[in-house]
């Protein structure tokens, strides 16, 4: 058993499942978002603006918002356990992801509850 | 035919690097690798291998040929060589200890890890505990795992991590005893599996189950393992 204080959840299951469940999210969302842009090719302001006003949309978008943010951690906190083996540049690698996840996250809230 | 040979002496040799030997090999026979390297031996005598069954069940001539982990003994030079050549290379990601032996100390202690031996805190009974056949059926696929590190040597994850991921053969392992009737510790196992790395750092690229010697699926012992955990879990 390796003991890890940095991973997302701290257990290898508990981050597997998250990082499955938020990669069903985002292909949704994909989908969604190819969808809606297939079906209305000549998307106008008006109704971009109002499809992102419906809560739903503003619910399905902050669900894909954080699980882009959980994912991304996940998977890149793998990748620097994996690659990067000098302690503090990896622990400086993981703390910038974080900052910059965090800051997308709180950045993309303002930008979907501010329209 | 060539066959280029990894060449590395810690005691003289600074660096590793790849020797070259011609071979006029017999016609109308294809000789195994083991074979070949016997052959190389007779007349340079320094070649050293690790060999003992020349069957395929020992486990220790394990080594990358042309790329592609297996055992020497039981790979013909048909199989393995490419354009009448034949590159033949250690296990990769553990230590050489010479030429294309080397240290499988790693490779034993992510097995010792996963306790590979039946655990029943119960009295042992007169002759011996029973197993009904569809319960035996169940080890079908594990138990023939003859340690050649072949599997584990040819996983990334595995040679990023060997000291914290448990790999596919110990893993392949830890679910032989996990679904074993017998054994009493599945708890307290799936307890000493569920981190990040002795289990998930496996991402199903199935390098594994392209090289093992034994046609085993370690993927499929992992995806199982995972399913134990996730069902106590949930």
């Amino acid at each position: 058993m390796v003991t890890q204080i940095t991973s997302f959840g701290r257990s290898g299951l508990y981050d597997w499942m998250v990082q499955r469940i938020s990669a069903v999210v985002l292909s949704l969302y994909t989908i969604f978002l190819v969808g809606y842009l297939a079906l209305n090719p000549d998307v106008t302001y008006e109704q971009w603006s109002g499809l992102f006003e419906t809560t739903w949309v503003r619910i399905f978008s902050l669900l894909t918002l954080l699980s882009i943010g959980v994912h991304s951690w996940i998977g890149l906190w793998s990748i620097s356990t994996d690659y990067i083996k000098a302690t503090g540049v990896r622990f400086f690698f993981q703390s910038v992801c974080g900052l910059v996840m965090f800051v997308y996250v709180a950045w993309g809230i303002q930008v979907l509850w501010g329209l | 035919m060539l066959v280029s040979i990894y060449r590395y002496n810690p005691e003289v040799d600074d660096a590793p690097y790849m020797k070259d030997y011609q071979i006029d090999l017999p016609v109308g026979k294809d000789l195994m690798v083991l074979d070949v390297l016997q052959l190389l031996k007779e007349t340079d005598s320094s070649i050293s291998y690790r060999r003992s069954c020349r069957e395929g069940v020992c486990g220790s001539d394990g080594m990358n040929m042309n790329g592609k982990n297996g055992l020497a003994c039981i790979t013909p030079v048909s199989a393995a060589a490419k354009d009448d050549k034949l590159i033949l290379r250690p296990l990769p990601g553990l230590p050489v200890v010479r030429d294309l032996v080397v240290d499988m100390g790693q490779f034993y202690k992510q097995y010792e890890k996963i306790r590979p031996y039946l655990i029943n805190e119960s009295p042992a009974p007169a002759i011996e505990r029973l197993q009904s056949p569809e319960e035996r059926e169940k080890l079908d696929g594990l138990y023939e795992c003859i340690l050649c590190a072949c599997c584990s040597t040819a996983c990334p994850s595995f040679w990023w991590n060997p000291d914290k991921f448990v790999g596919p053969s110990g893993l392949l392992q830890a679910y032989r005893f996990l679904i074993d009737s017998r054994d009493t510790a599945t708890q307290e196992r799936l307890s000493d599996l569920d981190d990040p790395f002795s289990v998930f750092r496996c991402h199903g690229i199935m390098n594994c189950v392209n090289v093992c010697p034994k046609g085993l699926n370690p993927t499929k012992a992992i995806g199982n393992i995972r399913s134990m955990l996730l069902q106590r879990a949930t």
